[in-house]
């Protein structure tokens, strides 16, 4: 067994060195002082102060959150219906299609989610005048329409999980499907609704493609500032906001993952 | 009868309970989601025209007033007479295919020794796949920019330890896209492989030791047969979005580097022209169409196997 052992475990440490040796270097040279990226100039947090007066930038990111806060909100409620639909209701028509529609973006290709949305808003916008300008509407309307189908996976699969009889016992006691989707089965997918926020709201921060192609003059969110600064090379106050952003992150997937693992902990059954 | 009557009422709002949670995400969908793929076909069927929006509209009404329906095979002969689009699709699938297969390689082992580590490491393991997942795809691209660079960091590690005494060029080659690739799709590959192993029946490798199997036979004829849908899962999911991919080509691949959704882009921005582009995305999701229905099928039958 040792033998074995030892190649899985160098494959680990390969592994988790691959995944987290650029970010750490990320941050690292995030504090450099000097003004070639790659050259070690010392310590410094120059690069952070510069980064908090660029007000294009801060724009940007203040854009990037309010369009990925409503993002995360109407593609949990709507994500969290069609989990509700494809895990609870086995037949009505037209399922096929929905399941279709439900899953695909989760493959599709960005640039074609991005170029099909766009056609839709221009000819929308020569049909009946809106929406009148594309930027921070359009962006959130694209972002609900792929993020809610993540969620809505998320909630289908903790919903195939837990068993049905929670909701039949409801059921047979009187109680209306409207209250026991209320009271019984949404307290119990909170958690799955929780982790599809957070995950709708990084997706839509993250995105770059689609909103290239959505978006109109004015609205530049912080994915598509940083990629048209990083497209001429590397730039050091990008490395100073990365790790900002990957500071947060961190945090926030620490906590969520010790929650949920505190909330395993203490109901066993569920 | 009046209880009669309140049942009728309450069935009748429970209907309409049901459409309602039914009709949003539907018509949702619908709406931004089928209907902008009717518009791309649409778009791909006309001409390109200098004028706001550029291509020429689908019904055209003559002077007589009558209208007539107008459309185009061009900008398909266009792509298969051109053959930069047909070396651009074949590609994007090498591209892709070459990345996901070294990918499993790696994920493999990881998504295994995962898998087979004791609870408390195990999570926290997990944890450690899971948070690159979260961090900006851009940025994460990005920070291979800077170790790749001629005068980048893995270059100046190599020439410092001697193993090479000239810079390699990295950047801006296919080796930097392949890099790229695997680096930012792995948690996608680990993450089912994981799931699967996870589940897989420790007895089962027992049972095939103790009658005799040799550690390499038992992981070939056992454990690899049975993490066969977590393989299946990992590579669609990584292979599938990777055809089409934008911003690793983009930013860590050269001019040389032919990616579909590449040239999608700058048909569409730098070239203004529309039908083309929409072209180009219909012939891509028609080259996506198999491996996505194959996918979605074996996901449904993993669900209702599960339930």
């Amino acid at each position: 067994m040792t033998q074995r052992s030892t190649f899985i475990f160098s494959m680990l440490c390969f592994g988790f060195a691959f995944l987290y040796i650029p970010i750490i270097l990320v941050i690292i040279y995030s504090f450099n002082d000097s003004k070639l990226v790659t050259v070690w100039g010392g310590w410094s947090i120059r690069w952070y102060i510069e980064l908090f007066n660029n007000e294009n930038i801060l724009n940007a990111a203040l854009l990037s959150f309010r369009i990925a806060a409503i993002t995360a909100t109407c593609a949990t409620i709507f994500g969290t219906m069609a989990g509700l639909i494809l895990a609870r209701l086995r037949q009505f028509r037209g399922r096929m299609l929905f399941t279709g529609m439900i899953a695909s973006p989760l493959v599709m290709p960005e640039v074609i989610t991005g170029l099909s949305l766009l056609l839709l808003f221009v000819s929308l916008q020569n049909l009946i005048g809106w929406p009148s300008q594309r930027g921070m509407n359009t962006i959130t309307i694209a972002h609900i329409t792929f993020s809610m189908a993540y969620v809505a996976v998320i909630i289908q699969s903790r919903l195939t999980e837990i068993n049905e009889s929670l909701e039949e016992a409801a059921m047979d006691l009187g109680a209306r499907p409207a209250r026991v989707i209320w009271d019984i089965t949404l307290p119990i997918i909170l958690p799955a609704m929780i982790s599809g926020w957070l995950l709708a709201f990084t997706l839509s921060l993250d995105d770059l493609v689609i909103s290239s192609f959505v978006s109109g003059p004015g609205a530049t969110t912080l994915p598509m500032l940083i990629f048209s600064k990083v497209r001429l090379g590397v730039s050091p106050d990008i490395n100073a906001l990365a790790t900002i952003l990957i500071l947060l992150v961190t945090i926030g997937v620490s906590m969520a993952g010790w929650i949920i693992h505190r909330q395993k902990r203490l109901k066993p059954t569920s | 009868m009046s209880g009669l009557l309140i049942n009728v009422d309450n069935s009748f709002r429970e209907r309409l309970w049901k459409n309602l949670i039914i009709a949003i995400p539907y018509l949702w969908l619908l709406l931004f989601f089928l209907a902008p793929f009717l518009i791309v076909l649409k778009i791909s069927l006309a001409d390109p025209i200098v004028a706001q929006p550029p291509f020429t509209p689908l019904f055209q009404e003559s002077k007589d007033g009558s209208m007539s329906i107008y459309t185009t095979f061009d900008n398909y002969l266009y792509l298969f007479q051109d053959s930069l689009y047909l070396v651009t699709y074949l590609s994007s699938v090498k591209l892709a295919f070459i990345s996901t297969v070294l990918a499993l390689l790696i994920g493999y082992p990881i998504a295994y020794g995962i898998a087979r580590s004791p609870q408390p490491t195990r999570n926290i393991l997990l944890l450690l796949v899971v948070i690159p997942f979260w961090i900006s795809f851009l940025l994460r691209v990005y920070a291979w920019m800077g170790i790749l660079k001629t005068k980048g960091l893995l270059n100046g590690f190599l020439l410092w330890i001697g193993i090479i005494d000239q810079p390699l060029e990295l950047l801006y080659t296919d080796i930097a896209v392949y890099i790229g690739m695997i680096y930012s799709y792995l948690p996608f590959m680990i993450l089912p492989l994981y799931a699967n192993l996870e589940k897989l029946d420790i007895r089962l490798l027992e049972a095939a030791s103790d009658l005799g199997a040799r550690r390499w036979e038992v992981f070939k004829d056992v454990t690899l047969p049975l993490s066969l849908p977590g393989i299946i899962a990992g590579c669609c999911l990584m292979f599938i979005p990777a055809i089409g991919e934008y911003v690793i080509p983009a930013l860590l691949g050269g001019a040389d580097t032919l990616m579909i959704g590449r040239v999608l882009f700058d048909e569409f921005f730098l070239n203004r022209d529309w039908p083309v582009a929409s072209a180009v995305a219909i012939v891509l999701v028609l080259l996506l169409v198999l491996p996505i229905v194959y996918f979605q099928k074996r996901q449904n039958q993993e669900l209702w196997s599960e339930s």
